[in-house]
């Protein structure tokens, strides 16, 4: 009984000691010690972030082969290929936590790891690769922003160098729906078409509102999450409705309007049923996404295990040099 | 006596090396969010960036020497497939990640020796482009050459793939070092490069690392050609219907 106590009082120094270094704004790194709800939530959201980076490769590499100028073509491979490092920066700073690759990869495959929600909706003309650039990874910065901040230490200095390099695929999305808005009537159209079917869908990155979200309670507190889904999905809307007015989009929204008073824009009621049934596995892309994340990952594994059977028989002629 | 003019020659040759980075930039990009590990995708299609950009210089140049001016765009997206010019071994399928790998070794062995000498040529652009060409495709081939030793000396499976894929394309590997009147004409002129002593310097670096590997080396029998001539595999005219799609369903479009 007695020692049962004491486990008690340690563990309650233990979380004191915690919770004064977050109070502090001191980085916690991963040596140090932390509940198991910290870890096990930090687990849980960058293994999302990093299998969302790299699910997130399938609707823009649709277009690789297809992209319309040289130009584009490179600019939109070089902005794959960064998706691709910041799911292998993820996955590194995950490790950190105690878990591997290949765990978080098995996760995703048997659904209990997640990754976002919007690449559920599929890339079908040139201009939703200008939409996903200018606004799904517009709305993942204003996220990301807000997480360089976050109290691990790892996951912060991720998101450092992520935010650098999403600011400039937000630029490449928006020069690609600006040059279309300046060009022939198809193009606009197929601009504004883009723009309708990615708007609502982006604007249900951020989550659902505050008084709904379930995971906010300790990630607020442990200052994992610096800012609230609605204060985050408000900075979105603000800078993206004067970016496309610039340009002559219109926004998908008859109820969207300036509020003087708020200084920001009041929108319409999101479809929170679309939200449920696509996050559920009902969506378009679904399946579509995990099936072609699988295969590709079988049918690579006889390359991984040639791979490594080579670095053991490399390391074993070391051993009998 | 020649049927083309040293500048028409100069066309074409050019062509063909913009020809060679574009489609096979065009096949490594497939592998974006296919390949084996997380890692490799990365690579290949750095590999591929590195090909687009040769590309873009040597087609714009390339766009200079033609009867009208053109872009390097208007060269990628607007000729047809008998009016290209890359070896036939560039246009083949991907296959697995074994055939891939054996196209980028014989590729960029071929395309390290071609350019230590195409950095020499009397063509100020050329050796220009060469030069830096250059840089890239040391790590190219050292790339692929990590791959085949791995493979080779992995498991049964990894073996028997890479074996496979050496034999499958070897007969395409003989074209890589043909001669036509184009490359003729240059030669004289000390522009292009010379083919025989690069094809045994070629031979002698890929045969050395299979033997490494221990995959067996084909026999040289019947070689495949015709891309000189533009006369292609089936696969070119799937990559053109891929690649020139938006530009061709809206020729009046700026993207």
């Amino acid at each position: 009984m007695e020692l049962l106590e004491k486990t008690e009082e340690v563990r309650r120094e233990l979380l004191k000691h915690f919770e004064e270094k977050i109070e502090r704004g001191d980085a916690i790194e991963p040596r140090d010690k932390m509940p198991d709800a910290y870890r096990k939530h930090l687990i849980r959201q960058m293994s999302q972030h990093a299998h969302s980076e790299v699910i997130g490769m399938q609707p823009e590499g649709n277009w690789i082969t297809r992209a319309p100028s040289l130009r584009a073509k490179q600019i939109l491979l070089a902005k794959i290929q960064d998706e691709g490092g910041h799911g292998l920066y993820l996955y590194s700073a995950a490790e950190t936590l105690g878990i591997s690759r290949s765990e978080m990869i098995a996760q995703l495959h048997s659904g209990k790891a997640k990754y976002s929600n919007i690449f559920n909706y599929p890339a079908l003309t040139w201009a939703d690769v200008g939409a996903i650039g200018w606004l799904v990874d517009g709305a993942a910065i204003v996220n990301q922003v807000s997480l360089q901040r976050t109290s691990y230490g790892p996951y912060s200095r991720a998101m450092v160098r992520i935010c650098k390099e999403e600011s400039f695929h937000q630029r490449q999305g928006y020069e690609i729906m600006t040059t279309m808005m300046r060009g022939t009537k198809d193009q606009q159209e197929m601009a504004q078409d883009a723009m309708n079917r990615w708007w609502w869908p982006s604007l249900m990155m951020f989550g659902p509102h505050d008084s709904e979200s379930p995971h906010s309670g300790d990630a607020v507190k442990w200052k994992i999450k610096r800012h609230s889904n609605d204060e985050l999905r408000q900075k979105f809307i603000d800078k993206t409705v004067q970016q496309a007015q610039v340009i002559g989009l219109k926004i998908p929204d008859t109820d969207l309007k300036w509020n003087e008073s708020k200084g920001g824009y009041d929108h319409g009621a999101i479809d929170w049923n679309e939200f449920y049934r696509v996050i559920s596995g009902n969506g378009p892309c679904n399946k579509q996404r995990m099936e072609h994340h699988k295969k590709v990952h079988n049918e690579g594994a006889w390359v991984r295990e040639a791979a490594e059977a080579y670095r053991m028989k490399q390391e074993k002629k070391l051993i009998h040099l | 006596m020649n049927t083309i003019t040293k500048q028409q020659a100069l066309y074409k040759y050019s062509l063909r090396l913009g020809d060679n980075a574009l489609i096979h930039s065009y096949r490594l990009s497939e592998w974006c969010s296919n390949a084996p590990i997380l890692e490799e995708d990365l690579a290949l299609t750095n590999f591929a960036l590195d090909m687009i950009g040769r590309a873009q210089a040597i087609l714009g140049y390339a766009g200079q020497l033609g009867d009208m001016e053109k872009t390097a765009d208007d060269l990628a997206y607007r000729r047809g497939e008998r009016e290209y010019y890359n070896n036939l071994i560039i246009e083949m399928p991907n296959g697995d990640f074994a055939n891939t790998i054996a196209r980028l070794l014989f590729v960029s062995v071929y395309e390290f020796y071609f350019f230590s000498e195409l950095q020499n040529s009397s063509d100020p652009t050329l050796a220009a482009i060469a030069a830096k060409t250059l840089k890239e495709v040391k790590y190219h081939m050292a790339h692929a050459r990590d791959w085949v030793l791995r493979l080779g000396d992995g498991t049964d499976e990894s073996r028997s793939r890479m074996q496979a894929a050496v034999s499958a394309l070897w007969m395409y590997t003989g074209e890589l070092f043909e001669t036509d009147e184009a490359a003729a004409i240059l030669q004289d002129a000390n522009i292009a490069v010379d083919m025989p002593p690069l094809k045994e310097k070629w031979n002698a670096i890929v045969r050395q690392i299979l033997a490494d590997a221990a995959i067996a080396i084909p026999a040289d029998e019947y070689m495949q050609t015709g891309s000189s001539k533009g006369v292609h595999t089936e696969h070119l005219g799937h990559i053109l219907s891929e690649m020139q799609y938006l530009q061709r369903t809206y020729p009046e479009a700026i993207w």
